[in-house]
C-alpha cells in the first residue's frame, strides 16, 4: 500500500469511529431517562390482541419486559423490532416480553401486530394496568421486572437498547433468594 | 521530499484539526437546547412556552390567563393533566381535528391559548405541529405551545407541577 493510501485509510478510520461515538452520543441523548425501582412488580391478568390470556403469575420466575407503547407512537414502533429480537434471543433462558398498547384503535393495533409478526403478547389499551405501574405519562416507557418479582428498572423514552439488553442479560443471571 | 507529499507534521495537524471538528459535532449533538432549536422550524421558539412559565400563567387571573386546550389521548389526560385544562382528543385523527375547530371556533382569536401534548417525546409528537398549525390558519394569534421535551410525565408530572385527574 502506498504512503497516499495509508493516510487515505487513516483518515477514512478515524472519520468511521468519531461517526460512530456521534451516532452513540446522539442516540444516547433520545434515551430520556432510566430509573432504578426495585418495588414488587404489580400484578395483573388481562386479554390479548389475539384472544390469549396474559397472566402475570404465569411468568413467576421469569425476567419479564413491559413496553407500553402506541402504534401511532413513532418512537415507540422503532423499538418494536428491536423487543422482537429480544425475545427471540433470550426467551430459552427465560425473558418474556409483554406489550401494552395506549390508545390505539383495535384493527390498527392488529395490523401492526401481524405485519411486524410480534412474537410476544400485546394487551390492548388497559388504564389498569398502567395505574398499577404508579402511572405512565408518556411513550414509550418500558419497566423491567427480574426473578423475584420485583421492578428494577423503568425507561422513560425511546430506549438504548444497548442497555436495556445488559440490564435483561444481567436479571437473567442475577441470583436468586 | 516529492512536491505535493504531505509531511507527517502536517498530517498530524490535519488530523488533529478533522478530530476537533468531529468531537465539536458530537458536543453539539448532545446538547439539548440544539434539539429544541431544530424543532423551532414547525413551532418557532416564540410560540412554545415552557412549564415554569405556563404554572404561573395559569395562576393569573383576568385576559392574561389562558386557556389550555390537551390534544392527546384521553388516556393520559384521565391519568394527569394541568388543571383546568380541556379535553380535545388526539389531534393526529380526524374526529380529534374536528373537535378542536369546533372549540376554537367559540373562542376569541385574540385570547391567549396554550396547547400541549406530551404524549411522547417533542420530536415525534404527532399532534402538537397539527394542532398548532389550525389554529393559527384559524386566525389565532397568541396561540403557544407547551414544550415537554420527553413527555407530560417527565416534564411535568415529576417535577412536581400541579395535577389534576379524572375527567
Amino acid at each position: 500500500m502506498s504512503r497516499m493510501s495509508r493516510r487515505f485509510v487513516l483518515l477514512i478510520t478515524i472519520a468511521v469511529l468519531a461517526l460512530g461515538v456521534y451516532e452513540g452520543v446522539h442516540r444516547f441523548g433520545r434515551h430520556q431517562a432510566v430509573t432504578a425501582v426495585s418495588n414488587p412488580a404489580p400484578q395483573f391478568s388481562a386479554t390479548d390482541i389475539n384472544g390469549g390470556s396474559v397472566n402475570t403469575a404465569d411468568y413467576k420466575g421469569k425476567v419479564v419486559l413491559v413496553n407500553f407503547w402506541a402504534a401511532w407512537c413513532g418512537p415507540c414502533t422503532e423499538e418494536v423490532p428491536q423487543f422482537i429480537a429480544l425475545q427471540k434471543k433470550y426467551q430459552d433462558q427465560g425473558l418474556q416480553v409483554v406489550g401494552v398498547s395506549v390508545d390505539d384503535d383495535p384493527d390498527v393495533l392488529l395490523r401492526f401486530y401481524r405485519k411486524y409478526q410480534m412474537n410476544y403478547p400485546v394487551v390492548p389499551g388497559d388504564l389498569k394496568v398502567a395505574d398499577a405501574f404508579g402511572g405512565v405519562l408518556g411513550l414509550p416507557t418500558t419497566f423491567l421486572i427480574g426473578r423475584d418479582s420485583r421492578i428494577h428498572g423503568k425507561h422513560n423514552g425511546a430506549a438504548d437498547f444497548s442497555v436495556i439488553e445488559r440490564e435483561v442479560v444481567a436479571l437473567l443471571h442475577a441470583p436468586q433468594n | 521530499m516529492k512536491p505535493g507529499s504531505i509531511t507527517p507534521r502536517t498530517l498530524i495537524l490535519r488530523l488533529s484539526l478533522l478530530t476537533a471538528l468531529l468531537t465539536a459535532m458530537v458536543i453539539a449533538s448532545a446538547q439539548g437546547p440544539a434539539k429544541s432549536a431544530a424543532t423551532a422550524n414547525d413551532v418557532p421558539a416564540a410560540s412554545q412556552i415552557q412549564p415554569e412559565e405556563l404554572v404561573q400563567a395559569i395562576k393569573s387571573e383576568g385576559a392574561q390567563k389562558p386557556l389550555v386546550l390537551y390534544v392527546g389521548p384521553k388516556a393520559f389526560y384521565t391519568q394527569a393533566h394541568i388543571p383546568g385544562a380541556e379535553f380535545i382528543g388526539p389531534v393526529a385523527r380526524p374526529e380529534g381535528m374536528e373537535k378542536l375547530r369546533a372549540r376554537a371556533a367559540s373562542l376569541s382569536k385574540d385570547g391567549p391559548v396554550v396547547i400541549y401534548c406530551g404524549c411522547c417525546p417533542w420530536d415525534h409528537c404527532p399532534n402538537i405541529r397539527p394542532a398548532f398549525a389550525e389554529l393559527r390558519k384559524m386566525g389565532f394569534t397568541r396561540v403557544r405551545v407547551l414544550y415537554l421535551a420527553n413527555s407530560f410525565g417527565v416534564n411535568w408530572a415529576e417535577k412536581g407541577f400541579p395535577v389534576a385527574k379524572g375527567e
